[in-house]
C-alpha cells in the first residue's frame, strides 16, 4: 500500500499559520512525523492558506526537502502552482491530479513525460462528478487508453474514481468499490488506483471510524494507495492488516511493528 | 509475431553484510533481482562458500567424505587451513559438536574458534550445534575470543535470542536467525532481533533446509519467497540466506549408501559430489548467499557454476 501522507494542507489550521508566518519548522515536523508514522508519499497542498500559492507551493517543497528526500506529491488544481513546485523539487514527484478531459490530460502527460513524474488522474471531466458506476469505468477507460497513447507506464499512473462524502452521496462508496472491482481489468498490470480517503467523511461524526471502515474496504476491491493521515494509528493498522489478510504482507506475530519499520 | 520480453520491476534490495576484516572481508546481499537475472537487476556480491569444520568427526559421515579429507578431519585448525589454501573456501564454518556431545567446557570452544580464525586469512562463521542452554554459556565466551573479528555466529531463535544477539552486539558479532521451515517466524526472528537493536545488516537467515530428495522443494519455495518479499520492500525479510549444503547431505541416503548395497546407483564418490553440487546449486538458484559444504570436489563444481553465472564478477 502506498501511504500518501495528507498532513501538509493548507486546510489544517497549524499549516495554515506556518505558511502565514513562514515556520519552517511546523512543516518539517509534519513531514517527519508523517514518514515516521508509515508514509511513503508526502502531499504537499497550499490550499486556501496563501493567495500566492504559485510562491508558497515551492516554499513548502524546498523546506520539506531539507529535512526528507521522500517523494512528494505536489497537489494543486491549478497547472502554474504544480509547475512552481516542479521547478525546485529535487525527486520526481506525483502530481496531483489532472482531470479525465482530454485536453487537460494532453498538458499533463506531457509535463510527466518532461520531468518523469508520477500523476494521478480523477474521473472527472467537464460533466462532473461520475454517479454511477459505468460512467467511472468509461473515464477511467479514457485515462487508460490516453496514458498508453503517451508512452505513460503504468506504474506512474494512479487513477482517482473520486469518493463523496457518505452523508451527502450515500450511495457513491458503494459504487465506488464496483468501480474498483471493474479497474483490475483494464490492464495487466494495472496502473495504481488512489483515493483522497479522508473525503468519504468529511463533515460526519463518526471520521476515523469511517475512514479506516472504508479504506479496507477498498484495499480488498483493489486499491493500492490513499491519501490519508498516518498519524491515525487505528487507520494505520487496519491498513497493514488488511495487507497481511490479503496475503501482501508476510505474516508475523509483530507485524504492526515490521510494517512501519520496513 | 515477436514476443516481448517480460521483465519484472523490484524496488526494493537484500541488505549487505559484511564478515570479516579489512582486505579479507566479504560482503554477501545486495540483489536487487531474483538470482542471476541481470536483465531485472544486480547482483552486486557473488554468493559465499564456507567449508564446514567441525570440533570433532561428526556421526555417521561416509567413508567417501572421509576420504576426501583424509588426514585434516581429527585437526580442525589443518582442516580450515586446507580449506582456505588449497579447497577454496571463501570462508570457514566451524561448527562445534563437543559442547553438546562431550560436554566440554565453553572455554575449550573458544580457545579452538580463536587458534581456527588466526591459522586463516579468511571469515569465519561460528555455529553451535548444541541446545540452547549450553549455547547460552558457550556463546558469550566465544563471542569474546573472537571480538572484532566479525564473525557470523549461530544460530538464534524465536524462543532463544537475547543472549546471542546481546553479545553479537556487544563483539561487533553478525548473527544467523534460524526458523523451523516457517516464514512466518522467520520474519519474526528478525523482526525480535531487530528490535534489540542489532542493526538488519548483520542478520543472515537461516530458513532450515534439507538436501535434494528430503524436502529440498520446501526450503526452497521458503528462500524464494523470502527474496520476493525483500525485493516487493519488505525490510524484516532483507537479510541475506545461508543454507547449510555439506552436512545436511551425509543424512541422504543416496550419498550414504554403498554401489555393493545399489550397484545401479553407480559409484559412492560420484553420488556424494554430485548430491552436494546439485544441492547447492539449486539453493543458488532459490536465493541462498551462504552455502556451508563439505566436500571439496562439490565446492570446486559449485564454483564453476557461479563464476558462469555471474561472467561479470
Amino acid at each position: 500500500m502506498i501511504v500518501i501522507g495528507e498532513r501538509i494542507n493548507g486546510m489544517f489550521s497549524d499549516v495554515k499559520n506556518a505558511i502565514k508566518t513562514e515556520d519552517k519548522e511546523v512543516i518539517q515536523k509534519l513531514a517527519i512525523k508523517q514518514v515516521k508514522a508509515g508514509a511513503d508519499v508526502l502531499d504537499v497542498n497550499v490550499g486556501p492558506a496563501s493567495a500566492k500559492p504559485e510562491v508558497t507551493m515551492p516554499w513548502l517543497v524546498e523546506t520539506i526537502q531539507e529535512v526528507t528526500d521522500t517523494q512528494l506529491a505536489l497537489d494543486s488544481p491549478k497547472l502554474d502552482v504544480i509547475k512552481s513546485g516542479l521547478e525546485v523539487v529535487k525527486t520526481p514527484p506525483i502530481i496531483n491530479s489532472t482531470q479525465a478531459d482530454p485536453q487537460k490530460m494532453q498538458t499533463y502527460f506531457d509535463l510527466v513525460n518532461e520531468t518523469g513524474a508520477s500523476i494521478i488522474a480523477l474521473t472527472v471531466d467537464k460533466q462532473g462528478v461520475p454517479q454511477d458506476i459505468d460512467r467511472r469505468m468509461e473515464l477511467a477507460s479514457t485515462i487508460v487508453m490516453s496514458a498508453m497513447e503517451m508512452g505513460i507506464s503504468f506504474d506512474r499512473l494512479f487513477i482517482d474514481p473520486i469518493i463523496l462524502p457518505v452523508n451527502v452521496a450515500q450511495p457513491q462508496a458503494g459504487f465506488l468499490l464496483k468501480a474498483l472491482a471493474q479497474f483490475q481489468y483494464l490492464a495487466d498490470p494495472p496502473p495504481h488506483f488512489v483515493v483522497g480517503l479522508s473525503n468519504v467523511s468529511q463533515g460526519t461524526m463518526e471520521k476515523k471510524l469511517i475512514n479506516r471502515t472504508f479504506l479496507v474496504m477498498c484495499m480488498a476491491m483493489g486499491l493500492d494507495a490513499a491519501i490519508m493521515d498516518p498519524f491515525d494509528k487505528e487507520l494505520m493498522d487496519a491498513m497493514i492488516t488488511a495487507e497481511v489478510l490479503m496475503n501482501k504482507q508476510i505474516y508475523s506475530d509483530s507485524f504492526l511493528t515490521a510494517y512501519i519499520s520496513k | 509475431m515477436p514476443v516481448e520480453k517480460v521483465t519484472e520491476k523490484w524496488k526494493s534490495s537484500v541488505n549487505v553484510v559484511t564478515i570479516g576484516n579489512g582486505n579479507s572481508a566479504i560482503k554477501v546481499g545486495g540483489e536487487t533481482t531474483l538470482p542471476f537475472l541481470y536483465d531485472e537487476g544486480k547482483m552486486p556480491h557473488r554468493p559465499v562458500i564456507a567449508l564446514e569444520v567441525y570440533d570433532m568427526v561428526p556421526e555417521g559421515w561416509s567413508d567417501t567424505l572421509c576420504d576426501a579429507l583424509q588426514d585434516v578431519i581429527n585437526d580442525p585448525v589443518a582442516w580450515a587451513k586446507k580449506a582456505q589454501d588449497e579447497w577454496g573456501a571463501d570462508l570457514i564454518c566451524l561448527r562445534l559438536l563437543k559442547p553438546s556431545v562431550v560436554d566440554t567446557p565453553p572455554k575449550e570452544s573458544a580457545q579452538l574458534a580463536k587458534a581456527v580464525k588466526d591459522a586463516v586469512n579468511i571469515p569465519m562463521i561460528l555455529w553451535s550445534m548444541a541446545e540452547d542452554e549450553i549455547n547460552n554459556k558457550l556463546y558469550s565466551v566465544c563471542s569474546q575470543a573472537l571480538a572484532g573479528e566479525r564473525c557470523l555466529i549461530g544460530t538464534t531463535k524465536q524462543d532463544n535470542y537475547k543472549i546471542l544477539a546481546a553479545t553479537c552486539i556487544a563483539d561487533g558479532h553478525s548473527v544467523i536467525a534460524e526458523s523451523p521451515l516457517d516464514i512466518n517466524i522467520c520474519k519474526q526472528v528478525n523482526i525480535l532481533l531487530s528490535d534489540m537493536g542489532l542493526p538488519s545488516d548483520r542478520i543472515v537467515i537461516y530458513p532450515n533446509n534439507g538436501v535434494l530428495g528430503y524436502g529440498f522443494e520446501y526450503a526452497y519455495s521458503i528462500m524464494e519467497r523470502t527474496r520476493i518479499a525483500t525485493l516487493g520492500g519488505d525490510r524484516m525479510m532483507a537479510m541475506p540466506i545461508i543454507a547449510v549444503v555439506g552436512s545436511e547431505c551425509q543424512r541422504a541416503k543416496e550419498v550414504k549408501a554403498t554401489s555393493k548395497e545399489f550397484p545401479q546407483w553407480g559409484p559412492e564418490i560420484e553420488r556424494s559430489i554430485a548430491w552436494e553440487a546439485a544441492t547447492a546449486v539449486g539453493y543458488l538458484q532459490a536465493g541462498a548467499d551462504i552455502l556451508t559444504m563439505c566436500h571439496p570436489e562439490a565446492i570446486k563444481l559449485v564454483k564453476n557454476y557461479i563464476d558462469e553465472m555471474m561472467p561479470n564478477i
